[in-house]
């Protein structure tokens, strides 16, 4: 009757530069949260100039996952690094508004917007390559 | 529409059956518009992640129970746990989004987004558990 599959997360990575992007796919809630924020620990810790979280094929985000996302961006903080996020989503944006954290977040329409001023002299053809699962 | 109930043991990997179930259940009766079935959607789920957690720190295993209630005025959504009971007058209000600190809180923002997401939150809380119980005008 309610047969409807649960939409299992996925983490996509890819690097630009010196810049990491992860893009987020699936439903991130208090059973798949913990999952997210192992990603973005095991990026961060590579020391990258940045981070770009895109969240446009994210079907749903709750408070943790938000949560985990002030993780992320504490974390660029501390190491000096940049945290943006790609949303281009209207109940999304509507969230980052009702929790005022759009204040916090650099948050970009698109991933092209999000990487415009990002240097691209490390790759050649100036796409992002894989860097395989995080 | 007659009403529905869940009843989920408290493990978190039952959140995503209860928001399809919810989901679901209201978009085929076209009570609400899929905005606030959204918005509904979200509450319950933060509800529901309060009251697992409840019973994990009571060290229950009880079911938590989800009841969803039409009526020609209001969608009413109702979850009951059974853990130790908390004030939400003492929850803690973050830090300003402009002070550096804002970023240590991590957690607290769901008794705030189940507030905001819907027209009426009432939370009575005991010692004996806690009933949340969201209103959605139609």
């Amino acid at each position: 009757m309610y047969g409807e599959r649960v939409i299992e997360p996925t983490f996509e990575l890819a690097a630009y530069g010196r810049w990491a992007v992860m893009r987020v796919n699936g439903e991130i809630d208090m059973a798949t949260a913990p999952r997210l924020r192992q990603h973005v620990q095991n990026v961060t810790s590579r020391g990258p100039d940045g981070l770009v979280l895109d969240l446009d094929g994210v079907d749903f985000i709750d408070s943790t996952g938000l949560g985990v996302m002030v993780g992320a961006a504490k974390r660029m903080r501390v190491a000096d690094g940049l945290l943006r996020i790609v949303c281009s989503q209207p109940h999304l944006n509507e969230l980052f508004e009702l929790t005022r954290l759009s204040e916090v977040f650099d948050l970009y329409e698109t991933l092209e917007d999000a990487l415009g001023d990002v240097p691209r002299d490390s790759l050649d053809d100036g796409t992002p390559s894989q860097l395989g699962a995080p | 529409m007659s009403d529905v109930e869940i009843e989920i043991p408290p493990t978190f990997d039952h959140l995503a059956m209860v928001r399809s179930v919810l989901s679901h259940a209201l978009s085929a009766e076209r009570v609400l518009k899929a905005e606030r079935i959204h918005d509904l959607r979200l509450a319950v789920s933060e509800a529901t992640t309060n009251a697992i957690e409840a019973h994990a720190d009571a060290n229950s295993s009880e079911s938590v129970k989800v009841r969803v209630s039409v009526d020609d005025d209001a969608v009413r959504v109702v979850i009951v746990d059974r853990g130790t009971g908390f004030d939400p007058a003492k929850l803690k209000p973050h830090p300003p989004v402009t002070d550096p600190e804002r970023l240590e809180f991590e957690r607290g923002l769901g008794v705030t987004l189940m507030k905001r997401l819907t027209d009426e939150c009432i939370i009575d809380s005991g010692n004996n558990g806690t009933t949340v119980t969201l209103v959605m005008h139609r």
